[in-house]
C-alpha cells in the first residue's frame, strides 16, 4: 500500500527526520493565512501515481493571494485520470544540493537494501548506475552508525551535512523497520540553508503486515471498486481492458491463462486468483464479480488440487440458477473430482473441457463470433 | 536418487492440528513421507492420523529427530515457527503460508543462512520426490518417479505442467516449489545446482513468471550445466505495473519482462516453450538429443 506523500512525511517529522514547514488542505480556504504567515510556498498535489510533477501537478506562489488561486486551479483538476482532493502548500526551500536516497529490499539476496546517490531530484531511473550508492543491509545488525558514515563518505559529503544526511539515513532505517515499509524513498534529499531535509517522501508499506501498524497510519485504497470487493472476499484481482473473463486458481496458471488468451487472439477482461480449496459460496461471489464487468465471454480454468471440481462445478451451477447469465460461459476442470464436476455440469447443460488448448480455443471462437 | 528429500527423511509437520496441517498430514502420509511428530502447543500427547503431537519443537526433536519440518501456521504465526524449527535443529524447512510479512520472511531467511538451513517457501507448495517422500500440498495424483526434476515459482501452473509430463509418461525426479513472494529461501540456481549433482536427475523443467531477476540470474548458472533445460514462463501478457497475484509477480521499472527473461534463457542454451503443453515435447527432444529417453 503506497501511502500519500503527508502521510509519510508526518511519519519523518515524528520520527525525527527533518521536512519543510507544511500543511494539508482539502479546499483552498485557510490557504492564504497559512501563506501569509510562512511566505513563499510550493503547492503539491497529493495523489499516489508517479510523475506528479510533469503531469502539472506542482504549483509555486509568492504571495497568498497567488498561492490561494493557485491551490483552486489544482483541486479542480484531474491528474493522470485522479481527481485532486487534497493539496500540501509547504513552505519554499533555497536548494542547494539534491540527494537521493531510499531503502527498499533486495529479493534475490533476501536483504534490506539502501540506495543513495549525489545525483537526486531527478526519477533514479535516470541516474547512471556508478552514481548510485548501494549497501545491503543485514537485517539482524541493522543499518549501523558507521556504515551511514562510509555511505555519506561515498557520496562526497563532508562535514555537519554529512552528518545529518547520517543521521537521516539512521532514522529513516528505524521507519523502514517499524513500518515494515517495502520502499521508503527521499527524492530529493535536499540541502537548503544549509540544513538537511526531506523535500519529498515516498512510502509503500507492507499489506501483509498492516495489521502491526494500522493503528497509526490511515489506510488509503488505490483499488478500483471492484479490486476492492475482490479484496474483501480474499481473492486476488486485477483489472484490465480485454474481452473474456477470468477465473483461475493460483497466480502462476491465472497469468499462463491470460497469455493464452492473447496467444489465440483476444484479450482478457481481468486477471482473477480464486486461490486453492475457496468454498462454493467463495467461488459463487467470484463470479458475480466477474459478470459485474460486462465481459463479452468467460473463461474458467480450474486445476483442482486443495480445490475440488464438484465444489467448482456446484458453485457454477448455483450462479446460473440465481444469475441470468448473458454471456457464453468456457469451463475447463480437471484434477480432484473432476469426473464428478464435468458430470454436474453436463447434467445443467454446461459443457467443459480437460484440456486448455480446447477451452481457450472455445472461448476466443465465441468472441469472434459475436463480434463478427 | 532425488535431490533433497527421499524415503528416509524424518518430517515434522508445525500446525498439525489445523484444518488444513491435519488434511496434508494424511495426503502426506498416504504418499509415503515419513512424519514423525506434530507440533501444536498445548495439543502435547495427542494423536492425528497416527502420528504424534508434542508440544515444541524443542520436545518433538528430543523424542525422535527430524530433518525436514513443514509449517501450516497462519501468516502472523509464520516467524515464531520458523525461528523454532530453525534454533531445533531442522535442515529442510517448507512454509506453505501464504501472506508472510516481508520483514518476517526476511529475518527468517537471515537466521536460516546463519545456520544453514534450507527454507522453501514462504507461499510454496513444497516439493516432492513421487513415491518416496512428498512435503506439501500438491495433488499425489499427478507425479510419477522418473528423471525430470522440475523447479517452479507458482503451484497449480507446475500442476498443469507436471501432469502433462506425467501424461507423456515422463517422471519426475523432484519437484521443488520456490514459492511466489517477494523474499522467498531457495532461488533457482540453488536447486538447479542440486539437479545437476543428483545422477538420477538428466534433464530439469524450470517454470517461472514475470517479475524479479531470478530467471536472469538462473540462465547465468544454466551456462555452466550439462543436462538440458526446459523453461516455461507465465505472464507474457501482464500489464506493467500490476501485481498479477504473487507478490513478487509485477514488472515494475521496466524490468523481469517476459522478453528479456526468454531473451536470457534462449543465451544459455535453454529451449523455452512458448505454450504449456510444448514442454513436454521439448523435454522428449532434449532426453533423446542426450541419448538417455
Amino acid at each position: 500500500m503506497k501511502l500519500y506523500e503527508y502521510m509519510a512525511k508526518e511519519i519523518f517529522r515524528n520520527n525525527g527526520i527533518p521536512v519543510p514547514q507544511g500543511r494539508v488542505f482539502t479546499n483552498a480556504k485557510g490557504v492564504r493565512d497559512f501563506v501569509a504567515q510562512i511566505g513563499p510556498v510550493a503547492i503539491k498535489s497529493q495523489i499516489l501515481s508517479g510523475g506528479r510533477g510533469k503531469a502539472g501537478g506542482i504549483k509555486f506562489a509568492s504571495d497568498p493571494q497567488e498561492a490561494t488561486e493557485k491551490a483552486r486551479e489544482l483541486l479542480a483538476t484531474d491528474l493522470k485520470g485522479l481527481k485532486v482532493d487534497l493539496i500540501l502548500v509547504e513552505q519554499k526551500l533555497t536548494i542547494e544540493k539534491e540527494l537521493y536516497l531510499a531503502i527498499t529490499y533486495d529479493g534475490a539476496r533476501r536483504k534490506p537494501l539502501l540506495i543513495a546517490s549525489a545525483a537526486g531530484g531527478v526519477e533514479i531511473e535516470q541516474v547512471a548506475e556508478e552514481l548510485l550508492v548501494k549497501r545491503l543491509i543485514d537485517i539482524n545488525i541493522g543499518l549501523q552508525p558507521y556504515a551511514a558514515r562510509e555511505i555519506t563518505r561515498q557520496l562526497g559529503l563532508t562535514g555537519q551535512i554529512a552528518k545529518e544526511v547520517a543521521d537521516i539515513m539512521l532514522k529513516l532505517y528505524q521507519i523502514y523497520r517499524k513500518y515494515d515499509a517495502e520502499l521508503i524513498e527521499i527524492n530529493p534529499l535536499v540541502i537548503a540553508d544549509s540544513q538537511a531535509l526531506a523535500a519529498d517522501g515516498k512510502m509503500t508499506v507492507d499489506d501483509d503486515a498492516a495489521y502491526r501498524f494500522e493503528k497509526d497510519v490511515p489506510l488509503v485504497e488505490e483499488k478500483t471498486t471492484v479490486e476492492q470487493r475482490a479484496a474483501e472476499l480474499g481473492i486476488s484481482y486485477v483489472e484490465l481492458d480485454g474481452e473474456i473473463g477470468v477465473m483461475a486458481n493460483g497466480a502462476g496458471i491465472t497469468m499462463a491463462t491470460l497469455d493464452l488468451i492473447n496467444e489465440f487472439g483476444s484479450s482478457p477482461r481481468n486477471f482473477m486468483d480464486a486461490g486453492g480449496g475457496s468454498s462454493r459460496e467463495a467461488t459463487a461471489s467470484a463470479l458475480e464479480i466477474l459478470l459485474s464487468t460486462q465481459p463479452k465471454a468467460l473463461l474458467i480454468n480450474i486445476f483442482g488440487g486443495i480445490t475440488r471440481c464438484d465444489e467448482v462445478a456446484k458453485a457454477i451451477i448455483q450462479v446460473k440458477e440465481s444469475i441470468d447469465i448473458q454471456v457464453p460461459m468456457v469451463i475447463r476442470l480437471v484434477g480432484t473430482n473432476e469426473e464428478a464436476g464435468i458430470a454436474l455440469l453436463r447434467e445443467h447443460g454446461i459443457e467443459s473441457y480437460r484440456k486448455i488448448d480446447e477451452a481457450v480455443a472455445n472461448v476466443v471462437a465465441f468472441v469472434k463470433a459475436k463480434g463478427a | 536418487m532425488t535431490i533433497m528429500i527421499n524415503e528416509t527423511t524424518k518430517i515434522l509437520v508445525q500446525g498439525i492440528t489445523g484444518k488444513q496441517g491435519q488434511f496434508h498430514t494424511s495426503q502426506m502420509l498416504a504418499s509415503g513421507s515419513k512424519v514423525i511428530g506434530g507440533i501444536s502447543p498445548g495439543k502435547g500427547g495427542q494423536v492425528v492420523h497416527g502420528v504424534p503431537i508434542y508440544n515444541t519443537v524443542e520436545e518433538a526433536m528430543v523424542a525422535e529427530k527430524a530433518e525436514a519440518s513443514v509449517i501450516f501456521v497462519p501468516a502472523k504465526q509464520v516467524k515464531n515457527c520458523a525461528f523454532e524449527a530453525i534454533d531445533g535443529g531442522i535442515k529442510i524447512l517448507v512454509i506453505i503460508t501464504e501472506h508472510v510479512p516481508l520483514h518476517d520472511a526476511m529475518e527468517i531467511m537471515a537466521f536460516a543462512e546463519m545456520k544453514q538451513v534450507q527454507i522453501i517457501g514462504p507461499n510454496t507448495f513444497g516439493l516432492i520426490s513421487p513415491s518416496k517422500s512428498k512435503i506439501g500440498i500438491m495433488p499425489n495424483s499427478i507425479f510419477i518417479p522418473g528423471s525430470v526434476g522440475v523447479v517452479a515459482r507458482s503451484g497449480t501452473l507446475s500442476y498443469e505442467i507436471v501432469s502433462q509430463l506425467t501424461n507423456a509418461g515422463i517422471g519426475q525426479s523432484t519437484v521443488v516449489g520456490l514459492g511466489g513472494d517477494r523474499v522467498v529461501g531457495l532461488s533457482f540456481i540453488d536447486v538447479l545446482a542440486q539437479f545437476e549433482a543428483d545422477p538420477e536427475t538428466n534433464a530439469v523443467v524450470l517454470v517461472g513468471e514475470i517479475g524479479g531477476n531470478a530467471e536472469e540470474e538462473a540462465s547465468i548458472f544454466i551456462k555452466t550445466m550439462s543436462k538440458p533445460v526446459i523453461a516455461f514462463l507465465a505472464g507474457k501478457s501482464a500489464p506493467p505495473g500490476k501485481r498479477m497475484g504473487h507478490a513478487g509477480a509485477i514488472i515494475e521499472r521496466g524490468k523481469g519482462t517476459y522478453d528479456s527473461k526468454v531473451v536470457a534463457l534462449k543465451a544459455a542454451g535453454v529451449s523455452v516453450a512458448s505454450l504449456p503443453w510444448e514442454v513436454s515435447e521439448l523435454v522428449k527432444k532434449a532426453l533423446i538429443k542426450k541419448g538417455e529417453a
